[in-house]
């Protein structure tokens, strides 16, 4: 950081704005959580987290939303790092609640939309009243007039056009019981952001980040693992081609993308370069409608 | 690379939405499948172009009625800078809209039609931008192209726009002439208007020099937390966590702390990083002082010889943002920095009318984006500053008790 002229780089900037946010909502929210994937967005929450109490733990556990849906590389990677930081995990399984009647698998096999009942669930039987997601508002147009502070009712639904203005950096996180508040600290970051505070941090990812060999088919033009959760169908053929993961969901739905930016360095260059969103790129459930990720959002998605 | 945050104002029809299309898609921030969303789109509806303003209009509602209801946050780079666009919607909400978007803006640009010249909305855009205390006002003259590259039109627009803006003491004010639509003066300067010796749009944006416009001289350091290890290796350590808000801090510094008033020096400002010679705003950093004092959140560090007002009685100008009206007697609660109290609204003293300036003294209400100076008295004291000698110690929410809505914004002009 150049302080000599007293103006703090981009990534000093918003890293100082997520810190803040952070903390304010342990000040000011009884029982936050944080939502950990093991995608680098939520890796990049997490060790600004860390930082925001330093040298303190941070004051909330995080909690994973499993859809059993899983790369083993992402799963390890979770547990690691939570061992690591000694926090508390609190897993919220899609699969035992389908086992439990509370939600039905898809006629598609996503489990992308039948998560959110089973967040809601795993919020009002802890209590949670803030949970920190790290949902940045260049992903897709929904997010990007959503708040830092995103108040949800009662059914953690979204109302878009009864949003709380947000001025300056006050935030409004009071609530009524059985009300929450989704906190967005990474909301002016965009993808690249990310990737430079990942490489200026030295902040490890899953490995499926990086270029590797893997063996896929080609779907609607985008290329799917072939895994367990998802197999080709007749006249999709499986071949290995070296490729990377631009954002880790749903292994039944999420694509990777032909790689081979196998550093941090290359990645950086890779999207720099890139004509393509992430979501675009790798997203099979964003493409259902213009409108998809609001709908979601409204049911009290992420 | 530094970051600049900037909001622009104006309506769909003064090329709002082609502008800020055109600074994202000239610094490649569009992508390929969000631009066929929008000529997908564009097409199913029937338009006869493709419609850029669909890449901000994020929402189902906004898309079907064609308005845009609410701020859009956009970001593109080059390689001088970061921008974040706070983009504020025309027509509905919009001086709650506008208000938001320019709170954090280093930058404002006010979009005029060439063809149309000043007209009344162009006057409150300039005034909600000098009312936020945004220091850089651009004022770009669009749609050129339509008024034959005139020199004589577009000087005639920047005068009247440089005497309006004068009253309202916009400290540094840029006037371009652009064509959104075809991209003069927007990234590099253009060969239609000879005449014009001033920066491209975009060149402007890369090289304003924002690093002064944060307050250096006013230490203030809202404490938000207090950190305290419970653990057998640091039980000692005891530090206040918080984002400058003003001034230079430095390790050894004698400080003062409010409202208690006791006087200590600066052990050490760590962070997870390791300590750091210098704070200054907007770092979030935590503070290790030499003496025990009993501090909590809500309570300001600053220099014994420079201190905030501590004020109960808090005048203010305030625009209210809600459907039930603003008036005098009601109770609310107030957030000022990390401080939360209530507040009882004691007086409306004028409403302002922000299209001719004129104060009706005679109001006895403010109603939804209505803007009035209130004066106000509070539960606790706050530490305040003016908000034209700082943003961040002088700006506050008032928020409903019962609802917990945000419904006012304020700005203060004195505390006592």
């Amino acid at each position: 950081m150049t302080i000599h002229e007293y103006q703090l780089s981009q990534l000093d900037y918003l890293e100082a704005e997520a810190v803040h946010i952070f903390r304010e909502v342990a000040a000011e929210l009884e029982r936050p959580v944080l939502l950990f994937s093991g995608g680098k967005d939520s890796i990049v929450m997490l060790r600004l987290a860390e930082k925001a109490f330093w040298p303190a733990p941070m004051p909330f556990p995080v909690m994973h939303v499993d859809t059993g849906h899983n790369f083993p590389e992402v799963l390890e990677f979770r547990d690691r790092r939570v061992a690591e930081l000694g926090v508390n995990l609190v897993v919220a399984s899609v699969p035992d609640a389908i086992e439990r009647g509370l939600v039905a698998e898809e006629p598609n096999g996503s489990r992308n939309r039948i998560q959110t009942p089973v967040l809601l669930e795993a919020v009002e039987k802890h209590r949670f009243t803030a949970l920190f997601g790290g949902a940045r508002r260049d992903e897709e147009k929904a997010r990007a007039k959503e708040r830092v502070f995103s108040f949800r009712d009662d059914f953690g639904q979204w109302d878009p056009k009864n949003q709380r203005p947000e001025l300056w950096n006050l935030y409004n996180g009071r609530i009524h019981l059985g009300e929450s508040i989704r906190v967005f600290p990474l909301s002016n970051w965009t993808e690249l952001d990310v990737w430079h505070y990942i490489q200026r941090e030295e902040i490890a990812v899953p490995s499926i980040y990086y270029a590797h060999d893997r063996e896929v088919f080609e779907r609607d033009g985008m290329l799917f693992a072939n895994n367990e959760f998802c197999r080709p169908r007749e006249g999709e053929t499986t071949f290995v081609a070296k490729v990377r993961y631009r954002t880790v969901g749903d292994a039944s739905l999420t694509a990777a993308v032909r790689s081979d930016a196998d550093t941090v360095e290359k990645v950086i260059e890779e999207i720099a370069a890139t004509r393509l969103t992430e979501r675009g790129a790798t997203r099979g459930d964003d493409r259902v409608s213009e409108a998809a990720m609001e709908d979601r959002k409204k049911e009290g998605y992420f | 690379m530094d970051l600049l945050r900037f909001a622009t104002a104006g309506s769909v029809d003064d090329g709002k939405s082609t502008l800020i299309g055109r600074l994202l898609y000239d610094s490649k921030a569009i992508f390929t499948d969000q631009l066929e969303s929008v000529e997908r789109t564009s097409q199913q509806r029937g338009d006869e172009y493709t419609d850029l303003s669909l890449l901000t209009d994020g929402l189902r509602a906004e898309r079907e009625q064609g308005i845009t209801i609410d701020v859009a946050y956009r970001y593109f780079a080059t390689p001088r800078r970061k921008f974040i666009i706070a983009d504020t919607p025309g027509h509905i909400q919009y001086t709650r809209n506008m208000v938001t978007g320019a709170s954090t803006a280093d930058l404002a640009i006010v979009l005029v039609d060439a063809r149309k010249g000043m007209v009344e909305q162009s006057r409150r855009h300039a005034f909600l931008v000098s009312l936020l205390r945004v220091p850089h006002l651009v004022l770009a003259v669009n749609k050129m192209d339509l008024v034959d590259w005139s020199q004589e039109v577009f000087e005639s627009i920047e005068k009247e726009f440089s005497s309006f803006a004068t009253k309202l003491d916009v400290p540094d004010l840029t006037v371009v002439p652009i064509s959104a639509l075809h991209g003069d003066n927007i990234v590099s300067r253009s060969p239609n208007m000879p005449w014009y010796e001033g920066p491209s749009l975009l060149h402007h944006l890369e090289h304003v020099h924002i690093a002064s416009d944060r307050n250096l001289v006013d230490v203030r350091f809202p404490v938000q937390y207090v950190i305290r290890p419970q653990s057998l290796q640091r039980t000692d350590y005891r530090a206040y966590a918080g984002q400058v808000a003003g001034g230079v801090l430095k390790a050894g510094d004698e400080v003062m702390v409010l409202p208690s008033g006791f006087t200590t020096r600066i052990a050490s400002i760590d962070t997870a990083d390791g300590p750091v010679g210098e704070a200054f705003a907007p770092m979030s950093v935590t503070i290790r002082l030499e003496d025990e004092i009993d501090i909590s959140r809500g309570d300001m560090i600053c220099r014994p010889h420079n201190q905030p007002a501590v004020a109960q009685d808090i005048d203010a100008m305030v625009c209210w943002m809600a459907e039930t009206p603003l008036a005098p007697g009601q109770k609310l609660a107030i957030k000022h920095t990390t401080r939360s109290a209530r507040a009882l609204v004691k007086e409306l003293q004028y409403r302002l009318d922000v299209n001719s300036l004129h104060r009706d003294d005679t109001a006895t209400q403010l109603g939804l984006n209505d803007i009035g100076r209130v004066r106000l008295r509070t539960t606790v004291p706050l530490l305040a500053d003016e908000y034209r000698r700082n943003r961040q110690t002088g700006g506050f929410i008032l928020i409903d008790e019962s609802t917990n809505r945000t419904v006012g914004a304020g700005m203060i002009t004195s505390a006592s």
